[in-house]
């Protein structure tokens, strides 16, 4: 009597488990076409950057032939990569750099001292938190040429330092509030002044603040394009990108050196996000999420 | 004199603090944007200022030919821009954040895949496709005249009916790895007792979508959709590198701020005439207009839609 019943329950439970592994199967294979899509050009890339250009056009999917640095080596000379990259480095670092320096500190003062300008100040640094610098290019320019820093490093750190400086205080900010109080009275009865506290105690005690604060913003900066271009004209201070855009668009016909130096571009980016992704996308998350 | 002092010695530290940012703020950002709205009131010769203007410039802009066509010609494919990229995150790139968020085997790899074009420079994304879609020699064009499939090889890039969408999807290839990003870290800060209280009423997995994890994603989708407008309204390096400055072909690709560009250091593409500042900051000052409205909107729609846990 009991039979149909139960089997008919077997039957039913055995369907869902079918029909969940159907699911689980289908979400594998669509995640999977899509990281193809999103992978494989970048391993085609890759693998391109090794072939001569002959052997792109007659086999543009196989593995290379020899896997030769040739290309790369004059790419290197050729487009004077070195010197692009010890430019890119020391202007994203030394907006980095400026960035903290000058963000922090009003961090500090805008989360823990209450003052009459308070409330002020924190909306004029908030106030420019989604207007892109880019749209006051033109003053931007005249000022730069004015003061004599046009074809300098300097136009573009203190471009980026201070359209960071909005999301920077902002987040900082957020961090610096949940410090607490007891740490700063303690450190004053020991005699440290205002400057002393926010220095030796405060400021390490954000350093995942400062953290996210870089990661946020290294990558617009080392990828900029658009600044380079208005600002520098010398191959000086170029950039990578303002660098490799004018390399590539000498050698367009030859693929082999425009892909190498497609590869040596993305290069220090790549190897920094495989080495740490999950600290990198920690910190894109926290000044996502925050901001 | 007294007081004064006492005054200062009670609040030098606040100086030292908020010194350094508010000079390179104020300097480097604050003025530019505000003297910009200046800017576009006078009549100017090369960079040298001449007289007050009034509002001839936005006549020119929008009223004079060759501009008024550029400028709603570059205006709609901005909007087409932003719709198109608007529509794939908030449908692909949501599902794929949902499902990421299941965290099963091999999904932390498909998280890293995803988000890795995002690390490239524009300049970077915009010529490896310039070569992936060559019609004769792209790996594109080759793979499908290898697959039989040559019929459907056309220069994506070239002609008019494709160029503008070509270069979309292209961009949304590089930017769609931030959406999802973003919307993951939102679906995994739900807590689980929603999700198992939904369960215990009975909820299907896509009621529980609809019901539970979507309303409290909204906060992440209006934030996301603020960021892609005001981005995709800024757009510029994907067009310049891939289309030239004019946005080829014959204007098909073009942008607010190729057109800003170009009529604000003059056209080396066609040897144009030299820039015209004034004309320039119109165009710069009704795209802050546009970007302003519509971000201090969807401001406060976040902030209203806001949820704590």
């Amino acid at each position: 009597m009991a039979t149909p019943a139960s089997s008919r329950h077997v039957d039913a439970a055995e369907r869902g488990r079918r029909d969940r592994r159907t699911t689980r199967v289908a979400v594998y294979l669509f995640m999977t076409l899509l990281a193809v899509v999103f992978l494989y050009p970048v391993v085609l890339m890759v693998l391109t950057a090794f072939k001569p250009t002959p052997e792109i056009f007659r086999n543009p999917f196989g593995l290379p032939e020899s896997w030769s640095l040739d290309t790369f080596r004059t790419v290197w000379t050729r487009a004077k990569f070195g010197l692009y990259l010890r430019n890119s480095l020391l202007i994203t670092g030394g907006s980095a750099v400026l960035l903290l320096l000058t963000a922090a500190p009003a961090a500090y003062a805008l989360a823990r001292y209450s003052f009459r300008l308070r409330g002020v100040l924190f909306l004029f640094f908030l106030a420019g938190i989604m207007i892109p610098i880019r749209l006051g290019i033109l003053p931007l320019y005249l000022l730069m040429r004015d003061l004599g820093l046009l074809d300098t490093p300097f136009s573009l750190i203190l471009t980026y330092a201070a359209s960071g400086m909005p999301m920077s205080v902002f987040l900082l900010s957020v961090f610096f509030r949940n410090l607490p109080r007891e740490l700063e009275d303690a450190a004053r009865i020991d005699g440290c002044n205002e400057v002393q506290i926010f220095w030796r105690i405060m400021l390490p005690l954000v350093r995942p603040g400062l953290a996210a604060v870089v990661i946020v913003n290294v990558v617009p900066w080392w990828n900029d394009f658009f600044f380079p271009l208005l600002f520098i004209q010398s191959d000086t201070w170029k950039t990578i990108p303002l660098g490799m855009q004018i390399f590539f668009g000498q050698h367009l016909v030859n693929w082999s050196l425009v892909f190498s130096g497609m590869v040596l571009a993305s290069l220090p980016l790549l190897i920094i996000y495989l080495l740490m992704s999950r600290q990198f996308i920690a910190g894109l998350t926290a000044g996502a999420v925050k901001g | 004199m007294l007081h004064a002092r006492r005054w200062w010695r009670r609040h030098w530290h606040l100086f030292v603090f908020l010194t350094p940012a508010l000079v390179v703020y104020g300097a480097f950002m604050a003025y530019p944007l505000l003297s910009s709205l200046t800017y576009s009131v006078y009549e100017w010769d090369g960079f040298i200022r001449r007289g007050f203007n009034g509002l001839a410039n936005f006549v020119t802009v929008l009223t004079r030919w060759p501009y008024n066509e550029r400028f709603w010609g570059a205006m709609s494919h901005n909007v087409i821009f932003f719709l198109v990229t608007f529509a794939i995150q908030t449908t692909l790139g949501l599902f794929v954040a949902v499902q990421l968020a299941k965290k099963w085997r091999g999904f932390a790899f498909f998280q890293a895949a995803y988000f890795l074009p995002y690390t490239l420079s524009l300049v970077v994304v915009g010529f490896l496709w310039l070569m992936l879609l060559n019609p004769t020699w792209g790996a594109i064009a080759q793979g499908l005249r290898g697959l039989g499939l040559g019929d459907l090889v056309q220069p994506w890039l070239g002609q008019r009916s494709t160029a503008l969408m070509t270069v979309i999807l292209v961009n949304a290839w590089g930017w769609l790895g931030f959406p999802i990003l973003v919307y993951l870290a939102a679906v995994q800060a739900i807590p689980a007792e929603f999700h198992e209280a939904a369960r215990v009423d009975g909820a299907s997995p896509l009621q529980d979508f609809v019901y539970v994890t979507f309303p409290l994603l909204l906060p992440s989708i209006a934030m996301v959709t603020i960021l892609t407008f005001i981005w995709d309204f800024n757009a510029f390096e994907l067009v310049f590198v891939m289309q030239g400055a004019s946005g080829s072909p014959n204007y098909a690709t073009d942008l607010l701020a190729t057109f800003f560009y170009r009529t604000a250091f003059g056209d080396p593409t066609t040897g144009g005439e030299p820039g015209q500042i004034g004309v320039a900051s119109a165009i710069g000052v009704m795209m802050l207009v546009i970007i302003g409205v519509v971000s201090a909107f969807g401001v406060r729609f976040t902030q209203r839609s806001q949820t704590e846990y």
